[in-house]
């Protein structure tokens, strides 16, 4: 399978567009995998689009007052009180995890076993770390008095939000976390010496995008 | 053909092929076996959905006799109806049964690209059944909210299935979505990926280009209902206020406050309008491929017609608040919505005109299919012209949430795709089962389907006019609406009541063929596509025997001058074209 895609040269710009979708058997060169990943990923961001969207619609609707989000989010070490630290040091490791897979593919292709499995198993404990601060994160809140239903801070709709935007994509990663460690162990196994490494890309693709979709719940939930 | 060894062949799949009975009909991974079973368990769902509308059709037809439907279950009954017939009817019949079945076929493949993740996606349908199904079973039954789900009324006591039975139609959609994406990835990436040799996209079939569009379509638009569904299940677990405003029930307030309705309605309609078209664009690519064969001629216009799916596709995500001009919006949204709604009019009315074209001067056989597939271009005709109506805001705010709008759509999105759906069963009945089944009882079938549709559906435009509103349980004495409305409406009855009941003509037909019909030739209509040049009839696991066909043309070379046949089979190389009699040249091991 491997060994087709790459023969398969195609050329750049609008010409090689063309001469690709014009063509038979496949319309990208890619394996049926990947290409499944993306469709999927698409499919993904109409999903956390249509959340995202929701709530800036309810914060609209919403009749109380928004409640102030660098306040709630803020953690006191020993001095005063830091906005929104916690979840930069999130945002610092998802993001880290992503240079981390990168590296894992790039080693993937190279076909060093070892390396790659270390660095998806570093990844994949990045994942697990973010996912281990959520949990903390919840739990202050909860302590709090934030719930789906109502806050001491304001709207009601901030807490729900909060639960279901947060808790999907933490979903997202929980699963991300399982599917890397997954791969992993085949990588180390060598199931993947004769189909082809892509898979270790295809699950990088994954991860990626859910650090991307991140970056815009950092961005419109926590300081917008 | 030309001889193309396997090895040369790129991505070519490792089969799982079947080890037991088990394996081959139950857990199986095979794309026609799967096919089947979608397709039958929609139409058992389907049966499910029409018998629920004769119910309530007796109860508005002879509100006084019968006493069988109380308010409560009307509604319950019209809601269920809806939900039923346009998710997990027509979308699974459509895309589970007819995508499955026809994708690898018509593209020369194997097997969709992920058989196991496609086997995941029928059973993962199963669950979504078996949960809807299960809302009968609990207490207060299952919600009547309409099929639209409108809250705040789906969680005010007063809607029947305000408890669990909504909360049970919410889960159903979620794992349908869920279904449908492992069934749409799989279509999407073969279609994109898994073609034959020589099988350019633009050579595909339209039934194809249809059902391409509609599964990305659904890629893209299901999200939106399933996160309005998440959302709404919140709101009903855990008491948030995503939709819900503050809200008083008999004259308490509701712990709810601060949410947006109009938002809920955004949410539906983002998925509820590309819907019609994923239900409507694989009617249009299957109607296409029938009518060519029976009239013996090319599709007029397929480079116009694929670009018309697309258009149509694309169009489909910018008009949904057409559905929502009476909701309070924006006027200005309603000026815009109009018009994209209107032009879409113009890619429709495009593939209409093609059609008719297609039938010109034709050699037509009117055989079954073909009866359905002109039949159909009837009701779309009328359906699709009350569509300009209803997609004006000053025509559509009268006779918004009347019997005009009943009539419209379930002609365009109801009467019409069914009416594809038999043709196509019909059509491709042979190669599905190995059987001919019986032309005229197929023919009976017919005509008291497409006339009793009209008798069904026309007096409702009337209705609308009069202004008698849609869902509700009785008219009783409402000043406006004339006393004779309630004679039209007894006769809908009766018509619905006849046509119900002649659907178990068709059952008759195709299970009494499977024993009694005629062995079939592997391609009795004599069609250019590639799923009737299969070395056998039925297709078995694998389809194409030992090497996969070469495609050298499009679907649609009939009556061409100088060939041999009136046809030329797709994987009929250009040198075979002018001596080659068909029997000899391409077929296989038929009997």
């Amino acid at each position: 399978m491997s060994e087709a895609t790459t023969q398969a040269v195609s050329q750049d710009g609008m010409t090689g567009m063309v001469d690709d979708w014009s063509a038979d058997r496949q319309a990208y060169h890619v394996p049926w995998g990947k290409a499944m990943m993306w469709i999927f990923l698409v499919s993904d961001t109409f999903i956390f689009s249509c959340f995202l969207i929701g709530y800036l619609n309810v914060r609209v609707t919403t009749t109380d007052p928004w409640p102030p989000q660098s306040e709630i989010f803020a953690l006191s070490f020993g001095g005063d009180p830091i906005p929104l630290i916690l979840i930069a040091i999130m945002t610092f490791v998802l993001i880290t995890s992503s240079g981390t897979m990168a590296l894992a593919v790039n080693f993937g292709y190279q076909k060093d076993k070892a390396k790659t499995f270390l660095l998806i198993c570093i990844t994949a404990a990045f994942g697990a770390t973010f996912v281990g601060m959520q949990a903390f994160e919840w739990s202050k809140l909860i302590a709090e008095g934030v719930r789906p239903w109502g806050n001491p801070f304001g709207a009601p709709q901030f807490g729900s939000v909060f639960f279901m935007v947060t808790g999907f994509h933490g979903l997202h990663v929980t699963g991300g976390v399982i599917y890397l460690l997954w791969v992993a162990l085949r990588v180390k196994r060598g199931y993947y010496d004769n189909k082809g490494y892509e898979i270790v890309e295809i699950a990088g693709l994954y991860w990626h995008f859910v650090d991307l979709v991140w970056v815009f719940i950092f961005a419109f939930f926590y300081l917008l | 053909m030309a001889y193309v060894p396997l090895a040369d062949q790129d991505q070519d799949m490792e089969m799982h092929h079947p080890h037991s009975w088990v394996e081959k009909y139950v857990w199986s991974q095979d794309h026609k076996v799967i096919a089947i079973q979608y397709g039958g368990l929609a139409v058992l769902t389907g049966i499910v959905g029409l018998v629920l509308s004769l119910l309530f059709r007796m109860q508005l037809g002879f509100p006084e006799s019968v006493n069988f439907v109380d308010p409560n279950f009307y509604y319950q009954a019209v809601t269920m109806h809806g939900m039923i017939m346009v998710v997990y009817f027509l979308t699974a019949l459509f895309l589970g049964g007819f995508g499955n079945y026809m994708v690898p076929l018509m593209l020369g493949a194997r097997d969709m690209v992920f058989p196991f993740l496609n086997m995941m996606s029928v059973w993962t349908f199963l669950i979504s059944v078996i949960i809807l199904m299960a809302s009968f079973f609990v207490g207060g039954g299952p919600t009547g909210a309409g099929w639209t789900l409108y809250p705040p009324q789906t969680a005010m006591a007063g809607t029947p299935g305000h408890d669990a039975g909504i909360i049970l139609m919410l889960v159903s959609l979620i794992v349908f979505v869920v279904a449908f994406t492992m069934g749409g990835l799989n279509y999407v990436v073969t279609i994109l990926q898994y073609r034959c040799r020589g099988m350019t996209l633009m050579r595909m079939p339209l039934t194809i280009w249809g059902i391409f569009v509609a599964t990305v379509l659904g890629l893209f638009a299901f999200p939106a209902l399933l996160v309005a569904c998440i959302m709404m299940l919140f709101d009903a677990l855990l008491g948030t206020s995503f939709f819900m405003p503050a809200v008083l029930e008999a004259g308490t307030p509701l712990d709810f406050e601060g949410g947006s309705p109009i938002l809920f309605q955004h949410l539906f309609w983002f998925f509820g309008h590309p819907e019609v078209y994923i239900v409507a664009l694989p009617a249009f690519g299957l109607v296409s491929d029938v009518l060519s064969v029976h009239a013996r001629k090319n599709i007029f216009g397929y480079r116009m017609m694929v670009w018309a799916i697309i258009a149509i596709g694309g169009l489909s995500f910018i008009v949904w608040a057409h559905h929502m001009y009476v909701s309070g919006m924006n006027p200005y949204f309603g000026f815009f919505f109009a018009t994209t709604t209107l032009i879409i009019a113009v890619p429709t009315a495009l593939k209409v005109y093609n059609w008719l074209l297609t039938l010109w001067e034709g050699d037509i056989r009117l055989n079954a299919p073909m009866y359905f597939a002109i039949g159909f271009i009837f009701t779309f005709i009328h359906g699709g012209l009350t569509g300009l109506f209803l997609g004006n805001v000053v025509i559509d705010l009268p006779l918004s949430d009347t019997y005009f709008v009943v009539a419209h759509f379930h002609l365009v999105m109801g009467v019409s795709p069914i009416l594809v759906l038999y043709a196509a069963l019909y059509h491709w009945y042979p190669k599905i089962s190995g059987r001919m089944y019986n032309e005229t009882l197929a023919k009976v079938h017919f005509w008291l389907t497409f006339l009793g549709a009209y008798a069904i559906y026309l007096p409702m435009h009337y209705l609308g006019f009069l202004g008698v509103p849609r869902r509700y349980y009785a008219l009783g004495n409402t000043d406006f609406i004339p006393l004779s409305a309630q004679d039209l409406n007894s006769s809908i009855t009766i018509a619905a009541l006849i046509v119900g009941a002649s659907q178990i003509l068709f059952f008759i037909n195709i299970i009494g063929s499977l024993k009694w019909g005629k062995k079939a030739d592997s391609n009795p209509w004599g069609a250019a596509s590639l799923e009737w040049q299969t070395p056998d009839t039925p297709p078995v696991h694998g389809n194409w025997g030992e090497n996969l066909p070469t495609v050298y043309r499009w679907a649609y070379d009939y009556s061409v001058p100088g060939a041999a046949e009136d046809f030329i089979p797709q994987n009929m190389p250009e040198s075979d074209v002018t001596t080659a009699q068909y029997a000899k040249s391409s077929q296989g091991n038929d009997e």
